[in-house]
């Protein structure tokens, strides 16, 4: 009896687990499909060659060039300053401050930050921005941006150094290379594609985060021309088109919404793809 | 720099100025970078409280204009005649927030189990990216998605089903005739944190000691069993922890929620009328807030009160994980 009520309790559990995960699995395909489905109808070359001319938001001419550009730059100009903060960071735990109770904070800290809601991030960008006397521009962005990229990339190149044989380090060391010398010229190309994956991750994160761009970065119809000016961004093209009342513009933000969850998606595709073509330098 | 001055004996004896000295020069600059690299992740671990702080200074004016009493309690939003009661936000954010975790919890949950317990290892190999995928759409498309599909759902299939046969109860009453609300928001928060969620539970779960298992199924027990009273019982704290972080990613997540949730500043009665989460007020007013008295430090102070909660959560959940699963 026991026996039978235990089989019984396996196999609910089972069932429950089973539509739980075809339930989560099914919710990623909905998305997907509901994105492409709207999307690609209103899509044409003109959406992706043309900043909006005159009227645009009312429904005529143009295309959301800018803000796929503005993004672009938006993401890749923080992705290299994370990068430029982050590499150090990640090769300080790593190399010199390996299990210290100081490396625990830092990773603590950085954990702490990885939680911190994007809006927040936006709002302390702001008030750098006013602090320094700066109006919304593409630097602001980028600053905001960075300080929500930081910790995603910093643990993910601190976790790809970690990967490094000791062996290879060990080697390295017994030569004479100081610290280093082994984390800059060893470690790195041993590690090259997690690094990398940890590189594709920030820029996707970046590429797609709205709420820390709508107080730094502000709005504008044209390329951006200058570190000091307004940019567009993709997922603010997104709302501002929902926003107005025309349908035909509200088309365009599916259409917007496409490009964007493309680019990210296409961008985690490829980081996959480059992590394991990456190899040239890799001891095995 | 001891070891320096026995090298530099050393390679003299042998007649090797030149290297020992190119030994010195690489040496200095190992320390010289140490040096900065430590300054750079010492900055790190300070950036926390200057976020803090950087808010608390500008949310300052508000805080001595009114006692935090009326603040947090007080109803009346009129930012142009100065009365800022951030109730009504507050409550949205729980009201969606608290929706989000009943939806996402249960399946999440089963989800890390079934992923760490009892998945082939080839399943997991196609289940876990396409999870990580989940987790990188952005909150846009997200809006997008619950806008297109999720509120149009709520207001023509699951209002007037649960209004016919629960409305009597005024948790389930649909007096609002849209769909845009808290279970709209709640609903496309869950599917936002499910990756979250499962990917930090399925790591605790792993990290529990396989002797353990071994042990339970030798005694005779079901997988099942063994999953419940010994695997998940030594889990257990890592779980709550993994749920805490979904928890505290719902609470910040601002443009998906804004576009479904309505955005009335009313305190919510029943899962189907509009909320206005704070998150989204201050995403749609920080245009205005500057030229407002009081209405930037409100907001800022909105942040602030955010950040504070998340903060907590966050840190206590990440102490827990640290504690269960000792990273390499």
């Amino acid at each position: 009896m026991r026996k039978r009520k235990a089989k019984l309790a396996e196999g609910v559990f089972k069932v429950l687990m089973t539509v739980s995960t075809a339930a989560v699995l099914g919710s990623l395909a909905l998305i997907l499909a509901t994105v492409i489905w709207r999307g690609l109808p209103a899509l044409d070359l003109a959406m992706l060659t043309q900043v909006p001319k005159g009227g645009y938001y009312l429904g005529r001419e143009g295309g959301i060039l800018n803000a796929i550009v503005g993004s672009l730059y938006l993401a890749g100009g923080a992705t290299a300053l994370a990068l430029v903060l982050g590499l150090p960071i990640a090769m300080y735990l790593q190399f010199y401050a390996a299990r210290s109770r100081f490396a625990q904070w830092v990773r603590l800290a950085l954990d702490v930050l990885w939680g911190v809601p994007s809006i927040v991030y936006g709002a302390f960008g702001f008030i750098i921005m006013l602090w320094l006397g700066m109006r919304a521009s593409l630097l602001g962005g980028i600053i905001a941006l960075a300080l929500l990229e930081l910790p995603i990339l910093v643990r993910g190149m601190d976790e790809a150094l970690a990967m490094v044989p000791a062996a290879l380090k060990e080697a390295s060391y017994a030569l004479g290379a100081t610290r280093l010398q082994t984390a800059t010229q060893v470690a790195v190309r041993q590690a090259a594609p997690g690094l990398l994956t940890a590189v594709l991750l920030a820029f996707g994160r970046g590429i797609g985060d709205a709420a820390s761009v709508l107080f730094t970065a502000g709005y504008t119809d044209r390329l951006p021309d200058s570190l000091l000016g307004p940019v567009a961004s993709l997922p603010l093209a997104v709302f501002f088109q929902l926003g107005t009342p025309f349908p035909a513009v509200q088309e365009r933000a599916y259409a917007s919404a496409l490009v964007l969850t493309s680019m990210v998606l296409g961008l985690s595709l490829i980081s996959r793809r480059l992590a394991g073509r990456l190899t040239k330098h890799v001891v095995r | 720099m001891k070891d320096g001055l026995v090298a530099l004996v050393w390679h003299r004896r042998q007649n090797k100025e030149g290297a020992a000295l190119q030994w010195l020069n690489r040496q200095r600059k190992d320390r010289l970078s140490a040096r900065l690299m430590g300054l750079l992740s010492l900055l790190v671990v300070l950036l926390v409280p200057l976020i803090a702080l950087a808010l608390f200074l500008r949310a300052r004016p508000i805080l001595a204009a009114k006692p935090l009493g009326e603040l947090l309690l007080s109803t009346a939003w009129h930012p142009l005649r100065g009365e800022f009661g951030f109730f009504p936000f507050i409550m949205g954010t729980l009201w969606v927030t608290g929706m989000a975790m009943v939806i996402a919890v249960p399946p999440s949950l089963l989800v890390a189990i079934y992923l760490a317990e009892y998945a082939p290892e080839r399943f997991r190999a196609v289940a876990q990216p396409l999870i990580d995928l989940l987790a990188g759409i952005p909150s846009v498309v997200y809006g997008v998605w619950g806008m297109l599909t999720v509120v149009p759902f709520v207001e023509h299939t699951v209002a007037p089903l649960l209004n016919r046969w629960l409305g009597v109860l005024g948790l389930f009453h649909a007096g609002n005739p849209t769909g845009y609300g808290v279970l709209a928001g709640g609903l496309v928060l869950a599917v936002m944190i499910l990756p979250i969620i499962i990917a930090v539970g399925e790591e605790v779960i792993q990290a529990v000691p396989q002797g353990l298992r071994e042990a339970s199924l030798a005694l005779g027990a079901t997988r099942w069993q063994t999953t419940r009273n010994v695997v998940l019982r030594q889990a257990w704290p890592g779980v709550m922890a993994a749920v805490v972080l979904g928890l505290s990613r719902a609470f910040g997540e601002t443009m998906a929620v804004l576009m479904v949730v309505g955005n009335v500043p009313q305190v919510p009665r029943s899962i189907f009328d509009a909320a206005y989460p704070l998150t989204a007020l201050i995403a749609n007013n920080y245009g205005e807030m500057m030229s407002v008295p009081l209405y930037d430090a409100a907001l800022l102070g909105g942040a602030l009160i955010l950040l504070l909660i998340v903060l907590a959560f966050n840190t206590a959940s990440r102490l827990v994980i640290v504690r269960l699963v000792r990273r390499p």
